[in-house]
């Protein structure tokens, strides 16, 4: 089938281009299965060698590649022609800076995920016996949701919060916070709570949903905010997070 | 030109890269990680499966099991010592990362959970056994974001989006490193005692890969340049199970929780090749019995593919006919493969839940590269002389605790346990190691080779000649390869090295975020290393792991229980003509462990 890309560009460098402008590409032999980022790269190949994208792992794990597709943030290398049509928009995500075409200043988006103190703390003595700390399944189940981030800034970059203010920290650092705010082995909950409790914080957060349909990995991202903000709430992430009984072969 | 000095400089932010700042860090270096990527894009993160150790959480383990398993799955290449280091660090290795709060899957007890996985077996092969720790089917994604959390902790310094094109030497020592910061197109060079590199592998000179776009083996190519050789280079692993045609990853733990590989006729058909643990062989040995199911016509609908088939329905009836009580459910499976459940059904349509999977081997993993020893120095002869300040870890670097065939988990374990190693041997010499000065102009010759790129004026664009390798590759240096085809390949090789050379042209003429530029600087060094794999496997004239001759069928251990070295016959960024190698076979396979105990002593590989 015949496709027509219609990208955003921009070039820093070329004078007439340092502006974001629209051009149009046309690839034909496209298969329904072909993945948005396999017709960047023939672009790129093929035809305009100039086109500037991240990517790395083309298979929706390492997050290089987040870019808006058809006005909706995705993983150029998690989406099939066959998902959107003929007709396919990419843009870079919004909230950042754009330095040259798809690319966006991610130093912005790193600097919140910083902020949340994203490092696991326990300064209590190690198990005697030289083993690891032990955790319950239940335990373990209580944040494993929010372990599966993979940093792509697709939900922080699709929230109206965080461009109409980006000092707000952003649904990918509440996230992160979350994997350490629930796990019983961490010691820093409070220390993190507190962080998420000043105003650019959890609540700026407005509920709005974007975050979560934007998530690659399928995180369910506003019940993450919001077990981290009933958990600023009650003082405590006690109790927060209901799992059913996990069960275990022998 | 911007000049930084530091202690240490680490090449590449991946498992490996990460786990050796941290150790140098904490051991009072200064130390800066650069790295092409952010770190958490690093293709550690794509690891699946778990990371094995012998921790024995589920059932009696020892880590001279491990050790065996290692040796055994490495076609007796690997060297014995290092197995035993692999295998004995691995514990202390896996119980820090729990410390630094990597969130493993848990026992009923709070242990770490741990799975089968293939040649991973109890009392020198006698069964599977459960030594694969595990987060969910993502574990490299958990020890990828644990280091690089951990770094931010220890406030390493991080120069992210640095891409590293050369190696800096004075008087016989390594000084540094230059690198384009590719938002701008600055060089900087990278001024230290020691430099570590852990840039990781570089499937991608073949066309099926289960490798990132990074993955172009720069370091490698860099330091072989300066004249350090790569051993063991003709050994690079198909994994068995990559997606049809895209090549991506479908974890060896799919088999380990008793998913089965099956042909047209619906056969589980590693029962004819490995009677013993069946679907858990070695990878060679498994990617080897799809291809000849494949030439036998029992591909599925005759084509190039067969079935992985982890259906709860199959999965329980095996299971029935060895007379093991487990069973498995479809929420099981989902529960702990959801990332592969995902991939197949994003990128297949397939819910493999309901229906079996349809895979091909993938080009996977470099067992080959920088050689080193245990301590992840840089050891450029036989005779195991240290080359100073220069250091390896990961897939980039050859231990060789893999031999010439890696066993599923243990390049996870490769990178933490030599990182760390490395990290702690960086740490000590900094303290005593003066600082050498860097060479006279130490951009010039780099400079020399990225303006020779921009201004080529020829018919070439990189993509063509990068398709062309990719094809041939596969073609002819891929799980089976015999003298003629290997030879067709380093011809056709030589001819794009020289249309490289020659005819190339770009579109991008700009500095800031020059992809096009950097994506062709990248080819030149996967064209050199596909040079290197192509000759060092014609050279060796027996087949051995993953290295498999049809013309040269069985295993020669009078000859062949050596190692591989290959050196350029030139020097500097840029090889111009044809790429002449010496290849040294002198430096012989370590034995240690066989010498006291018979089972570690080379003998006919059966699974």
């Amino acid at each position: 089938m015949d496709v027509t890309f219609r990208i955003r560009r921009l070039n820093p460098e070329i004078p007439g281009k340092d502006k974001p402008y629209w051009q149009e590409f046309k690839l034909s032999d496209v298969e329904p299965t072909d993945r948005v980022l396999e017709m960047l790269h023939r672009i790129k190949w093929e035809q305009d060698g100039t086109l500037a994208f991240r990517r790395s792992c083309a298979h929706g794990v390492c997050g290089s590649d987040a870019m808006r597709i058809n006005g909706v943030n995705r993983l150029a290398c998690k989406v099939l022609v066959k998902d959107l049509g003929t007709k396919i928009q990419v843009e870079p995500i919004l909230g950042l800076p754009v330095l040259k075409d798809l690319i966006v200043d991610m130093e912005p988006f790193f600097a919140h995920y910083r902020q949340v103190m994203p490092f696991f703390v326990n300064d209590t003595p190690l198990p005697e016996d030289g083993r690891e700390r032990l955790q319950s399944p239940q335990d373990r189940e209580l944040f494993d949701d929010t372990t599966k981030c993979i940093l792509c800034a697709c939900c922080t970059t699709a929230c109206p919060s965080f461009w109409a203010n980006g000092s707000y920290v952003g649904p990918a650092a509440i996230v992160q916070a979350h994997r350490f705010i629930f796990d019983s082995r961490d010691q820093a909950a409070a220390d993190r709570l507190d962080i998420l409790a000043e105003p650019d914080g959890v609540w700026r957060c407005r509920t709005i949903f974007n975050c979560t349909p934007a998530c690659p990995r399928e995180i369910e991202i506003t019940k993450a905010i919001g077990e981290v903000k009933l958990a600023i709430m009650r003082g405590s992430p006690e109790g927060i997070i209901q799992v059913q009984e996990i069960k275990h072969e022998a | 030109m911007q000049t930084h000095q530091f202690d240490a400089i680490i090449v590449g932010a991946g498992g490996a890269g990460l786990m050796a700042a941290l150790y140098a860090s904490k051991g009072g270096a200064n130390v800066a990680v650069v790295s092409k990527l952010y770190p958490t894009r690093s293709h550690t993160g794509t690891a699946q499966g778990g990371i094995g150790a012998a921790l024995g959480n589920h059932e009696p383990d020892n880590p001279l099991w491990h050790a065996y398993d290692t040796v055994k799955g490495g076609d007796y290449l690997a060297d014995q010592n290092a197995a035993k280091v692999l295998a004995e660090n691995a514990i202390d290795a896996v119980i820090e990362l729990e410390h630094m709060g990597l969130p493993f899957d848990r026992t009923p007890e709070g242990r770490i959970s741990q799975r089968r996985f293939g040649g991973h077996t109890s009392n020198f092969g006698e069964k599977p056994v459960r030594r694969a720790c595990h987060a969910a089917d993502r574990t490299g994604h958990m020890i990828l974001q644990t280091l690089y959390q951990q770094c931010i902790k220890n406030e390493v310094k991080f120069f992210d989006e640095y891409h590293v094109v050369d190696v800096l030497m004075n008087n016989g020592a390594c000084v540094g490193v230059v690198a384009v910061q590719l938002g701008t197109g600055e060089l900087h060079v990278f001024h230290g005692k020691a430099t570590l590199f852990a840039t990781g592998g570089w499937g991608k000179i073949w066309q099926v890969t289960s490798n990132a776009h990074s993955l172009t083996g720069d370091g490698a190519a860099i330091t072989f340049r300066r004249g350090v050789p790569l051993q063991d280079m003709e050994f690079f692993q198909f994994h068995p199970t990559g997606i049809y045609k895209m090549g991506i990853l479908i974890t060896e733990g799919v088999r380990g929780e008793g998913g089965v590989l099956i042909n047209r006729h619906g056969e589980r058909f590693m029962e004819k090749y490995a009677p013993r643990i069946k679907d858990l062989a070695s990878r060679d040995v498994v990617s080897r019995a799809i291809y000849l199911e494949i030439r036998d016509g029992n591909g599925i609908q005759g084509k190039d593919y067969v079935y992985l088939d982890v259906r709860p329905e199959t999965v329980n009836r095996y299971l029935a006919e060895a007379g093991e009580t487990r069973r498995v459910t479809g929420e099981e499976i989902e529960k702990k493969l959801p990332d592969i459940l995902d991939f197949c059904r994003v990128y297949l349509g397939v819910d493999p839940v309901k229906e079996p999977m349809p895979i091909q081997p993938t080009a996977h993993y470099a067992m080959g590269g920088i050689p080193t020893n245990v301590d992840a120095e840089v050891v450029i002869d036989e005779n195991w002389t240290v080359l100073p300040g220069m250091y390896a870890a990961g897939e980039c670097a050859c231990v060789s605790c893999h031999g010439a065939n890696r066993l599923g988990t243990n390049s996870l374990v490769d990178l933490v346990v030599f990182g760390r190693r490395g990290g702690m041997k960086i740490a000590e010499y900094v303290k005593q190691a003066d600082l050498i000065p860097l060479p006279a102009n130490p951009t010039a010759e780099i400079e020399a080779e990225f303006k020779r790129i921009r201004s080529g004026k020829g018919r070439s664009k990189p993509g063509e000649l990068r398709g062309i390798m990719q094809k041939v590759m596969m073609d002819y240096v891929g799980v089976f390869r015999e003298g003629a085809g290997i030879q067709q390949a380093i011809d056709t090789v030589q001819e794009l090295r020289e249309r490289y050379q020659t005819d190339l042209s770009l579109d991008d003429q700009g500095y800031k975020f020059n992809t096009d530029l950097m994506e062709t600087w990248e080819l030149g060094c996967l064209l050199d290393l596909a040079q290197v794999t192509a000759k060092s496997a014609l050279a060796r004239t027996e087949s051995r792991g993953a290295h498999s001759r049809e013309d040269f069928k069985a295993r020669d251990d009078q000859n062949w229980l050596v190692h591989t070295l290959a050196f350029s016959k030139l020097a500097g960024p840029y090889q111009p003509g044809t790429l002449d190698l010496d290849l040294n076979t002198n430096k012989k396979v370590d034995l240690s462990l066989a010498e006291t105990d018979p089972r570690f002593a080379p003998k006919e590989r059966v699974y």
